[in-house]
């Protein structure tokens, strides 16, 4: 038993981390709400060149062939800084689901080649999400239908913009037709690739989340340092300590989950449903727990555009309800624990759940 | 006790619901924290008041009906019942209206409150400052004596509906040498005065819901002062007790929030998957009825004579946090669609609930914060220690 990162992936993370922290600023944030697409086609292909786009796919395909767990620690700095580019759901849920398909289907190892190398962006559909992110600088789509699974080029659909409260996401419903051409994949596979996406797609939104509390607790702490009411810092309140230290709490008991989901799910895959469901369902409490403290910490402030605070506030509100919202994620967690054959107790912790 | 309407009460809730039945505007207004949604809100005032329907507990011959605090809950609720919009000059109405009634000289009443019940002046409330939000008493603007005038200087901030409005009401310091809550005044400022600058100020859905203003040796007459010099904080105290009790959040904004969510939680309740939901819509319920009772409760009591002093921020924490729960719940009803802007076609009918997410979230820091309430609650009426 060893429940640690090795020396390699927290070194990667840190590389990825100063990357992040320095490209992605709130000032760029802002900046990129005012153009067209909302997002930035040199910033990708810098994310491109550091091989994070690369990370999950197979070694075949010109990939790195890591997995889940290797990818997480970055999830977690991608919600930190409140990345707007899909970088989360390329690696965890669209490069897997065309992985899924390689040998069944050429299109799927190409696509990953040029996914890898930066040529095309696959944005995915799932019956969990009513709406489709980042479908605009797609170049293909993943869409569902019923058990299927297909693959559409961006010109082949429709798309009608849907407007989120936070001005960095942009999200689309998709009008299309399934045909037998474009089907990937249907029937029991379908359904089980359908299942394993949406897992992951709640590992990622899972890690931002954490990524995301930590950040609004770290934005409050420095302003409750400065900001001075009384003759004294309002930090020195023991008020607004106990909210951020309520929301350090409620962070750390995320984590663990979060990374054993990731474990899990990189392991054995088809016993991952509890690990995730746990995971989504704590990190989605620390980041809207850390939202409502640190808007009440800031003050009239926190209730501004102005203030940086909405830009991960938001971000928290619109994940915390997407790849499965909470009452889904509770309620997995209630069918699996209340079915009398359930393996629970201490010594399954680790073991196969389900 | 006797927990019946007169028929005089339910005769007068007959008369309300008709009058809005008839004059209620059939398309939802514009936000009122736009140019154009806030022109719009201003007709509305007109048309209440030429109904006398603009502040009921009035004197009639301020535009009122003397109506008795009962009533004007029975009012409020039909208000709401109505889906009537928003008082846009509520700073005025519901704030300064009280406050003028209690310190106002009979010629302040006769200029100021006539104007307000006809809807011609709005009015924005100027207390806060960049350097005191909480600690209101650090208060640093000044307004210094010159004759028959005050000369103004300094800075206001968070000021709500400023950027349209006519006139804020605002506490400066008088006396340049006090300190902390002495040296106090309540004045008030036409916004088109000179020497006058409005900064809008963005909220969380970007529209300029509040402003920063900036005095620049602007003169008002003395006769703008309201009470003595110096006598500011205390009158300003009694404001804040209308802001946080009674007045500013009366009930039946609550319970017809908590309706709405049952409705909202009925029609979804075969994709609901999350058992606490269900208990979360019948605990809001509860409490929405709860504060409407207590509110009921010291009504009653006021009417009699009582006063109301420290409880006011019990009302406070209560209703703020009520509101914030209420709709934290209906964005879980929503799930994926909660994050949803109005205008979005997927959003539907329910965009409003973002809307009111949205707001709910300043309940908790306007009208004094919760840890302010919470440390009065503590030391002032409970008698815990200060240090
Ligand atoms: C939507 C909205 C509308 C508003 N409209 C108006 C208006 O029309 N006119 C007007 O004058 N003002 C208005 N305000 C301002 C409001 O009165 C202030 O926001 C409030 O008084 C808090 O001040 P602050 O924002 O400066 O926060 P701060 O005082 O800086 O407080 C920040 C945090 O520190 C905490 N804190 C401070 N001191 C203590 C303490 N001693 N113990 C424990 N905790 C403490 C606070 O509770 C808060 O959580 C509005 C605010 C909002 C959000």
């Amino acid at each position: 038993m060893d429940f640690t990162f090795t020396e390699d992936q927290l070194l990667f993370c840190d590389s990825v981390k100063n990357f992040l922290q320095a490209e992605i600023t709130p000032e760029s944030l802002r900046a990129s709400w005012d153009t067209d697409t909302g997002r930035s086609d040199e910033l990708w292909q810098t994310i491109v060149e550091l091989g994070l786009t690369a990370m999950l796919v197979p070694e075949a395909q010109g990939g790195l062939g890591m997995n889940e767990l290797d990818f997480i620690l970055l999830a977690q700095e991608c919600g930190r800084v409140a990345l707007a580019e899909a970088l989360v759901e390329t690696a965890l849920v669209a490069t897997p689901l065309l992985s899924a398909l390689v040998d069944k289907d050429p299109r799927c190892a190409s696509l990953l080649e040029k996914i890898a190398s930066g040529e095309i962006r696959v944005a995915v559909g799932h019956p969990a999400n009513e709406l489709v992110s980042d479908a605009h600088v797609a170049d293909w789509l993943l869409l569902p239908s019923g058990d299927q699974i297909h693959l559409l080029a961006r010109d082949q659909v429709k798309l009608v913009t849907q407007h989120s409260v936070d001005p960095s996401r942009r999200l689309f419903t998709v009008e299309w037709k399934a045909t037998d051409e474009t089907c990937l994949a249907g029937g029991p596979e379908g359904v089980q690739l359908l299942a394993a996406s949406l897992n992951r797609g709640a590992l990622g939104c899972a890690a931002q989340l954490v990524g995301l509390a930590e950040a609004m607790v770290s934005l409050t702490v420095d302003y409750t340092a400065d900001r001075h009411q009384f003759g004294k810092a309002i930090g020195t309140n023991q008020a607004l300590k106990h909210h951020m230290a309520n929301c350090a709490v409620k962070s750390e008991f995320a984590k663990a989950p979060l990374y054993r989901a990731a474990y899990t799910l990189s392991k054995a895959p088809q016993n991952a449903d509890f690990a995730v469901s746990h995971a989504k369902v704590a990190a989605g409490e620390a980041a809207l727990l850390a939202a409502k403290n640190a808007i009440q910490s800031f003050g009239a402030m926190g209730y501004t555009w102005e203030c940086d605070l909405h830009i991960f506030m938001k971000r928290a509100w619109a994940l915390d309800k997407f790849w499965g919202h909470t009452g889904f994620h509770k309620n997995r967690l209630h069918q699996w624990l209340m079915n009398p054959n359930a393996k629970i107790g201490a010594d399954k912790t680790f073991g196969i759940q389900g | 006790m006797d927990l019946n309407y007169t028929p005089e009460q339910i005769a007068f809730r007959q008369e309300v619901r008709q009058w809005l039945a008839d004059n209620v505007p059939a398309e939802p207004l514009q936000s009122f924290d736009t140019e154009e949604g806030f022109e719009q809100h201003r007709q509305w005032e007109k048309t209440l008041a030429k109904g006398n329907w603009g502040m009921v507990t009035w004197p009639q011959e301020y535009g009122g009906r003397a109506c008795n605090l009962i009533e004007w809950l029975i009012f409020e609720e039909e208000y709401y019942r109505a889906k009537a919009p928003l008082r846009v000059n509520q700073n005025g109405i519901f704030l300064l209206g009280p406050t003028l009634m209690e310190y106002g000289t009979p010629e302040q009443k006769e200029r100021f409150i006539t104007q307000m019940a006809r809807g011609e002046e709005m009015w924005a409330q100027g207390w806060s400052e960049p350097g005191a939000g909480s600690d209101m008493a650090a208060i640093r603007s000044k307004a210094i004596r010159d004759g028959d005038e005050y000369v103004i200087n300094g800075q206001k901030v968070w000021s709500t509906r400023a950027v349209f409005a006519d006139w804020v009401f605002c506490i400066f310091r008088t006396d340049p040498d006090s300190e902390r809550h002495h040296g106090l005044s309540f004045i008030f400022v036409p916004l088109d005065a000179p020497g006058v600058t409005v900064r809008p100020i963005p909220q969380l859905d970007g529209l300029p819901g509040f402003a920063e203003i900036f005095f620049d040796d602007v003169r008002v007459p003395v006769s703008n002062r309201l009470g003595d010099e110096g006598q500011g904080w205390h009158i300003a105290m009694a404001t804040a007790g209308f802001e946080r009790g009674l007045m500013l959040r009366s009930p039946a904004r609550f319970q017809e929030t908590a309706k709405r969510l049952v409705e909202l939680y009925r029609a979804h309740q075969n994709d609901i998957l999350d058992l606490t939901i269900e208990d979360a819509v019948v605990k809001s319920y509860m409490d929405a009825e709860a504060y409407a009772l207590s509110t009921y409760q010291t009504a009653s009591r006021l009417i009699k004579g009582g006063k109301i002093g420290a409880e006011a921020s019990l009302n406070k924490i209560f209703w703020s946090e009520l509101d914030q729960r209420m709709h934290e719940t209906a964005m879980s009803i929503l799930a994926s669609r909660a994050e949803l802007l109005p205008h979005s076609s997927a959003a539907g009918n329910v965009g409003a609930w973002l809307e009111g997410f949205l707001f709910s979230q300043s309940g908790p820091i306007y009208a004094g914060t919760n840890e302010i309430q919470r440390n009065i609650i503590a030391e002032r009426l409970l008698g815990m220690p200060r240090k």
